[in-house]
């Protein structure tokens, strides 16, 4: 072989390698498995976790939040910001940038009057949008130009990065909704099953809760992306089976959301086909206390009302002592495993926000019993259950019905009887306890409970509106048709001062001091006992590259970086 | 016999009416609500909207007369207009363009006609639980024959004990034991019913039937347990009647005497019992559907349940209620069409 043949071959495969490498569509097909199949592709009518994700990877926002909880400008040049202009002074303005040259999958231009028109899509009246939180405090959208957009908001909007940022608020197109607004959204199938969008994909084929097909956009911004030519999405079966199908036959590359026993995931990672992977966002679970009296004997309609404080609950040393009866690191380990970590804040993520207390991680249960003998709460009877002014420890607690919740409810019960509390269990099936209906006396609003179990969290990264949960007018009570978030009807003036001080409060570490003692107040005045900072954990095949699990957005957020990874 | 058939079939339609209002009644008590799904982060006002948007405020028995003029009187016409338009059979007539464009029967989960949705889910269900009632019938006649008339051998004996397990044995335990079997540790078959898959060449037919084996087992046991021992005891039955001991005097072979004069007397019953099976296929098969992600009637059914979503339940347990009555009325026409001691008029 010749000098000259041999620079022939390295010119010839440095040149081809890039080449084949970054290619649209070189590396075929990608399959993803959600075990909750997608009802509709058109996220502004439905909400659920599994049709905003889906929907994500075909529509886009203008910005979205990375794995670290960071904006990113996604269909603009920049984040706006008051440093660059970006954000007006008084906080009342924020201005985004199109990028210029954007083009729908159809092959139209992407214009700020879309951007407009999927605002006034979601704040009609009739159209019932899920997400019209994230348009709050908008008083108008305007659009100088074709490529400008800017959103007013009706007062000093510290946080102006609600509307147009991250999966939940994508642009839909106005040519191809324009006759879908209000009262007509619920006609245009077409439509909500194959939104136009700016994404990675288009939909070639979409079946209602059970596959959607697609293939690579031929207008994507990134002449290189994405690297798959096709996606299959399956939905449907249970998270076992998901994960089995990625970990151990691999006949899929993506498996979402494996709630499952560590001792399964582990067992599945040994088939070696595939990883799981871990994130953690604020999802917390944990038990809130009662703070009213839920008795039966009181008239429906004062039970569970700020009318009557319940009558041991409220009580420093008895929260005090259930919480630190609670071995949290044996809850992580039985119930997530790598996904979960001890919880010791309200808001457990983002890190600057967490507060902590002392003896989180700890059990204490000769503590507790000293701390509620030194309180005068001691057995007088010789039942075995203490009593405070003669009403006895016993509490009945509530959850949802989910394997893991019964676990912690049975451990969790053996604590609390060793340190003289009676505990009744009962858990409710998830469609009734979320369920929301006011006539129902089993929903985790109505709480005719003394305790009761489950997780909640937030969308983005600012936990003001998620804080605001414990002030005193967001009570579940019969006037609201027991609707409200502020579940444990929790009520402290200084928390509300507190809480008004933080929606004035611009300066990011200021705000984060503030929510961590927000956090910190209704802890520690018995508002909540945090248990577990749960994580989401999914799984991917090994081959597939340039998954990045992010927990603050959709997961396939970066679904256009996907690849696959060459064996040889 | 016309006349038996018309009648049945008018008094079809107020059972049927009935059934219905007694299914939208119980869905209306029953406790639930259409957003459960949504997360916790959509807050109450927002969640009340959408509920609203959905028609849920209204009153029940408004609910129930918007839905009977959708199933009985828009749907119909949506179906005519297809016949008309796009379908082979009847496209050459002209387009009748009878749907107007008003509100059919829309699903709370997908915003979208349910009865489109149940035609696309049709075809997995027909091809997976379709193909399982035609397999379990062709193992369970033969079994059932032999059964009888070897009765207590070891045959019989081994055929009873299988029809016990597919019996006893639910597909919540058989169907994940074989994906461990023969998709985990063998990986001869997916786990994973692909719903896109097109059969065009024999390459496609052939996964088309690696990934039915699975699924068709798991119900073909079911089947095969019930209609063989319904096939021996109508064996047994006229095994011993005196026409058969007239057919072997009349110097008859075995043969012809156990596949010629006691089957066909035997398989008078059984047929009735095929029959009322059939309205199960298209019920789907709830569990085995959601166990190997085949998707059909039965997995729409339970998604449905758990979303609260009211129109999709009660359109479909409505549509299976109309089958259930119509394979009653043509086991009872089979019946006496077999049977010459039976008449109905």
């Amino acid at each position: 072989m010749t000098l000259k043949s041999l620079l022939m071959g390295a010119v010839a495969s440095v040149a081809i390698a890039p080449a084949a490498f970054a290619e649209r569509g070189a590396d075929g097909e990608v399959k993803i498995i959600y075990w909750q199949a997608p009802s509709i592709l058109n996220p502004f009518l439905s909400g659920g976790t599994k049709d905003v994700e889906s929907a994500s990877m075909i529509i886009e926002p203008l910005a979205r939040y990375n794995e670290k909880g960071e904006l990113v400008p996604w269909l603009v040049e920049e984040i706006p910001t008051v440093a660059n202009g970006g954000v007006s002074e008084d906080l009342t303005t924020i201005t985004w940038n199109i990028t210029p040259g954007l083009l729908w999958s159809d092959g139209t231009p992407f214009t700020s009057a879309d951007v407009a028109f999927t605002y006034e899509y979601c704040t009609d009246p009739e159209g019932g949008c899920a997400q019209v939180t994230k348009f709050e405090g908008v008083t108008s959208v305007e659009t100088p130009d074709e490529t400008t957009v800017v959103v007013t908001f009706g007062g000093p909007t510290p946080n102006p990065y609600g509307p147009f940022v991250g999966g939940e608020s994508p642009i839909l197109q106005k040519a191809q909704f324009e006759a879908c607004k209000g009262a007509a959204a619920s006609t245009c199938t077409e439509q909500n099953f194959n939104p136009i969008g700016t994404g990675p994909f288009v939909v070639d084929e979409f079946k209602p809760n059970d596959v959607i097909t697609m293939s690579a956009n031929p207008n994507y911004r990134d002449p290189a992306k994405p690297a798959f030519a096709s996606v299959t999405f399956k939905g449907g079966g249970d998270a076992r089976a998901a994960g089995q199908a990625v970990m151990e036959t691999g006949e899929f590359d993506y498996a979402w959301n494996l709630q499952l026993a560590p001792d399964v995931i582990a067992s599945m990672e040994a088939g070696g086909k595939g990883v799981a992977v871990a994130g953690f966002g604020p999802l917390l679970e944990r038990i809130m206390i009662n703070q009213t009296n839920p008795s039966p004997d009181l008239p429906e309609g004062e039970r569970s009302t700020a009318m009557h404080p319940h009558p041991f609950l409220t009580e420093p040393a008895v929260y005090k002592a259930m919480s630190m009866a609670i071995d949290r690191p044996l809850l992580v380990e039985i119930g997530y495993g790598q996904a979960g970590k001890v919880g010791c804040s309200w808001v457990p993520a983002p890190e600057a926000f967490a507060s902590t207390f002392e003896g989180c991680e700890v059990q204490d249960l000769e503590g507790a019993k000293a701390m509620l003998d030194e309180a005068g709460i001691v057995d007088s009877d010789g039942d075995g259950v203490r009593e405070h002014n003669g009403v006895p420890l016993s509490i009945l607690y509530q959850t949802s019905t989910n394997a893991v919740r019964q676990d912690f409810q049975a451990l969790i019960k053996e604590w609390w009887e060793q340190i003289g509390f009676e505990v009744e269990l009962r858990n409710i099936d998830a469609s009734v306890f979320f369920g929301g209906d006011p006539g129902s006396p089993d929903t985790f609003q109505k709480f005719y409970a003394d305790v009761e179990m489950y997780a909640n969290t937030f969308n983005g990264t600012d936990p003001q509106a998620y804080l605001g949960n414990g002030l005193c007018d967001k009570a579940p009570r019969p006037e609201t048709q027991w609707q409200g978030e502020n579940i444990s009807r929790f009520c402290m003036p200084e928390y509300d001062a507190l809480h008004a001080e933080l929606t004035q409060t611009a300066d990011l570490a200021e705000r984060q001091r503030i929510g961590r003692e927000l956090s910190a107040m209704n802890i520690d005045n018995g508002g909540m006992i945090p248990l577990v900072h749960r994580g989401r954990l999914s799984a991917h095949a090994s081959s597939l590259g340039g998954v990045v699990l992010n927990v603050w957005d959709s997961e396939l957020w970066n679904v256009a970086d996907w690849h696959r990874i060459k064996s040889n | 016999m016309l006349t038996f058939a018309v009648r049945r079939l008018v008094l079809a339609v107020p059972t049927l009416l009935f059934i219905s209002f007694v299914i939208f009644m119980l869905l209306q008590l029953a406790p639930g609500d259409p957003m459960a799904q949504v997360p916790l982060t959509v807050p109450p006002e927002v969640k009340e909207k959408m509920r609203q948007a959905l028609g849920v405020g209204e009153p029940p028995l408004v609910q129930y007369w918007k839905w009977l003029v959708q199933v009985f009187w828009l749907e119909p016409k949506v179906f005519i207009d297809y016949l008309t338009n796009s379908s082979t059979l009847l496209g050459w007539l002209p387009d009748t363009q009878l749907y107007q464009g008003e509100l059919r029967v829309i699903s709370w989960q997908t915003r979208s006609p349910v009865m489109d949705i149940v035609i696309q889910r049709i075809p997995q269900t027909l091809w997976v639980v379709g193909m399982a009632y035609i397999v379990g019938i062709l193992i369970a006649l033969p079994i059932g024959i032999y059964s009888a008339y070897r009765q207590y051998s070891i045959f019989d004996q081994s055929g009873t004990f299988i029809t016990m397990i597919g019996f006893s044995v639910p597909p919540f335990f058989t169907g994940p034991l074989l994906i461990v079997i023969f998709s985990v540790s063998l990986g001869w078959f997916p786990s994973i019913y692909d719903t896109t898959h097109v059969v065009n060449d024999w390459a496609s037919f052939k996964y088309q039937l690696s990934q039915m084996i699975l699924p068709v087992m798991v119900l073909a046991l079911q089947t095969t347990a019930q209609i063989s021992r319904y096939m021996r005891a109508s064996m047994l039955d006229n095994l011993n009647q005196d026409y058969v001991r007239t057919a072997r005097a009349k110097g008859l072979s075995e043969a012809v005497v156990v596949a010629v004069h006691v089957l066909r007397n035997s398989m008078i019953p059984v047929i009735t019992v095929i029959a009322l099976g059939v309205p199960a296929i298209f019920g789907g098969a709830i569990i085995t559907e959601n166990v190997f992600k085949v998707n059909g009637i039965g997995q729409l059914l339970i998604t449905a349940l758990f979303a609260n979503d009211l129109p999709m339940v009660m359109t479909l347990t409505f549509i299976f209620a109309v089958l259930i009555v119509l394979f009653n009325l043509i086991a009872d026409i089979l019946y006496g069409l077999l049977d010459p001691r039976i008449r109905y008029d």
